[in-house]
């Protein structure tokens, strides 16, 4: 092992205790700020998962409040736009209240055309299309209730009231790790007959449409359009992409956003100021030896190099620790929260931050005593031994 | 003062003044110092607590800056020299022996010896080998991997002159090498002092209080309040 390797590693297991006890300290900040970045990414799930190419439109009031069946002609009839499915929220309860998951009426196979994402086996969904009462479901939500093809499942309607039975004839994988798999979904025809044989004044209603447009840049064109071919109707509308509406969705919580961001950075914070406390005490308690090492002849940059490596190596090796033990801690803490956050793992982006935040606790906290010990006169370092 | 030969002085002082600023006072150390240090020779520095010897064999070292003159170390004017010049220059030809040893306490006996060398372009090998001769000199060839805190004063004060033999220095400077140690121990360490400066050539200047000490050098050079009296 080289010299100046070896010097780095003894010094900074000199004192284990101290050592130790700060690498737990950046453990525990790094698997902090990794859970809180993961929270963060978990809550932007949505928006990630969404496509350049699909545009939402819903009523220009509020998404409470839902558009004619007959635009859908019209929204086809739009230049740039290739293909159009309707879908309402059913809000149901599966069992009790504590099981909650979205659902979804959807129309037909267009909407699963333009969800790709959501991978069927063409054999179930044949068998969905073809069954009224046919459910598909995420691959997540089906293993949590141990559903199987063919299952019932009946959910009881809060917005449309009932008790609606399903039959499960398709379970859905997603194409990677950002992909929900918590949703269900079933035939917007089902819905709407139903509904207007029940309540005749509400049928023929659409939450929403998801619109495929054939160039991604054309999408503010195109909204445009959309919105002014129903200008001064009674359901006005409001298209967006698909990002933009669901950061519709976020903004609303945007508050509890910006103060997990800002404890996630605050914990850096104050694992920075310990870290840098030891160092300096580290650093004042061998001011003798660095004047020494200066004497013979070793230069300030030397020296200063020394506490910087050791500052990086210590907080680098807590935040290899803390970064490994984000997973299983993620994992415990999504499978908790499974209902609030379907999308939760730990991403490469946070990883990064997570290195990088670790390189910063140790850089910023090696700065202040890297300059004393590397400006500290070879004399008065010297005293410092008496 | 000189040592009333007529060859080049290894170490030429002339002019020397040192003096520290606090507040609007200015506190002479050194005043108007001239000397001669010849090659081989072994210079005690003598003087009461505050006259200034510390400070005059540090800035023989070149790990302080004087105020005024010129201080001429083998032709060259260490005064002039630049921080990292001088970091260089000390590198390769001034040996530190410090009263408290001043090892470091992560690194063996070897390892602190082999410390200077790791500043050169020698190769292991050849590290290796002159750090076991410095350390045989010494006599410590049995203590190679043992760390500072494993090893007696006496032992630890051996391991440091070692350290200032290594790279084979123009001169070796000693702050009161002597002052940590039993009346036993400190006769080893002169003795040894003493054989590198008669055996090998070795220049030697140190700074201390003891008489006995002193009197194993070759001159004696006495400081009163920044200035020299003898």
């Amino acid at each position: 092992m080289p010299f100046v390797l070896r010097l780095i590693l003894r010094n900074a297991f000199r004192h284990r205790l101290r050592t130790t006890l700060t690498m737990t300290g950046i453990v525990v900040a790094i698997v902090a700020f990794g859970l809180l970045r993961t929270i963060v990414d978990a809550w932007y799930a949505g928006v990630e998962a969404s496509a350049s190419t699909r545009l939402i439109t819903r009523n220009a009031i509020s998404l409470v409040f839902s558009m004619p069946l007959n635009y859908e002609q019209k929204l086809r009839q739009v230049p740039g736009v290739a293909s159009v499915a309707g879908a309402n929220w059913f809000g149901g309860v599966y069992i009790t209240e504590s099981n909650f998951f979205p659902q979804f009426a959807i129309q037909g196979a267009n909407f699963l055309d333009m969800y790709p994402e959501f991978r069927i086996s063409a054999e179930e969904r044949k068998a969905y299309l073809v069954d009224r009462q046919g459910a598909i479901a995420g691959r997540k939500l089906a293993d949590k209730y141990g559903w199987k093809i063919g299952d019932q499942i009946p959910i009881r309607g809060t917005i449309f009231p009932g008790t609606w039975t399903f039959t499960l004839r398709a379970i859905y994988d997603g194409a990677d790790a950002k992909t929900d798999e918590t949703q269900f979904f079933f035939h917007w025809t089902f819905l709407n007959e139903t509904v207007k044989a029940r309540f005749p004044r509400r049928g023929d209603q659409v939450g929403w449409y998801v619109i495929e447009i054939r160039d991604p840049t054309q999408a503010a064109e195109i909204s445009q359009r959309i919105d002014a071919t129903f200008k001064n109707s009674l359901a006005e509308t409001l298209t967006e992409t698909e990002k933009a509406f669901q950061l519709g969705f976020v903004a609303m919580t945007e508050a509890i956003l910006v103060a997990i961001q800002a404890v996630s950075f605050v914990i850096v914070l104050i694992i920075m100021a310990v870290m840098a406390n030891t160092m300096a005490m580290t650093a004042r308690e061998r001011y003798a030896e660095y004047a020494t090492m200066k004497a013979i002849g070793f230069g300030n940059a030397f020296v200063a190099g020394l506490i910087f490596a050791e500052s990086v190596g210590i907080a680098l090796a807590g935040g290899a620790v803390g970064i490994a033990l984000t997973f299983p801690v993620a994992n415990a803490f999504g499978g908790a929260l499974a209902t609030l956050f379907p999308v939760f793992f730990v991403s490469e982006e946070t990883m990064l931050m997570q290195v990088c935040a670790a390189t910063l606790v140790g850089v910023v906290a090696a700065l202040i005593p890297a300059w004393r010990a590397a400006h500290v006169k070879i004399v008065d370092g010297l005293r410092a031994v008496a | 003062m000189n040592d009333g030969t007529d060859s080049a002085p290894l170490v030429a002082i002339r002019g020397l003044g040192k003096h520290y600023v606090r507040g609007d006072q200015i506190i002479p150390v050194l005043v108007d110092i001239n000397l001669d240090v010849r090659e081989g020779d072994f210079v005690a520095l003598m003087g009461p607590s505050g006259s200034g010897k510390s400070t005059l064999l540090n800035l023989v070292a070149g790990i302080d800056k004087p105020s005024a003159g010129r201080i001429l170390v083998a032709g060259v004017d260490i005064a002039q020299l630049t921080d990292s010049e001088l970091a260089a220059w000390r590198a390769a030809h001034v040996g530190f022996i410090f009263q408290f040893y001043n090892l470091m306490p992560v690194l063996t006996a070897f390892e602190n010896v082999e410390l200077p060398l790791q500043l050169t372009s020698l190769a292991r090998r050849d590290r290796r080998e002159r750090v076991e001769n410095a350390l045989s000199l010494v006599g410590l060839s049995d203590r190679m991997d043992h760390y500072p805190n494993e090893l007696s004063g006496g032992q630890q004060q051996r391991v440091a002159i070692a350290r200032a033999l290594i790279a084979d220095p123009t001169i070796i400077v000693a702050d009161e090498p002597t002052g940590d140690l039993d009346r036993v121990t400190a006769e080893e360490i002169l003795d040894l002092l003493q054989g590198l400066n008669r055996e090998l050539g070795k220049t030697i200047v140190m700074v201390t209080h003891d008489p006995k000490a002193a009197g194993r050098a070759r001159r004696m050079i006495h400081l009163e309040k920044g200035v020299l009296v003898d």
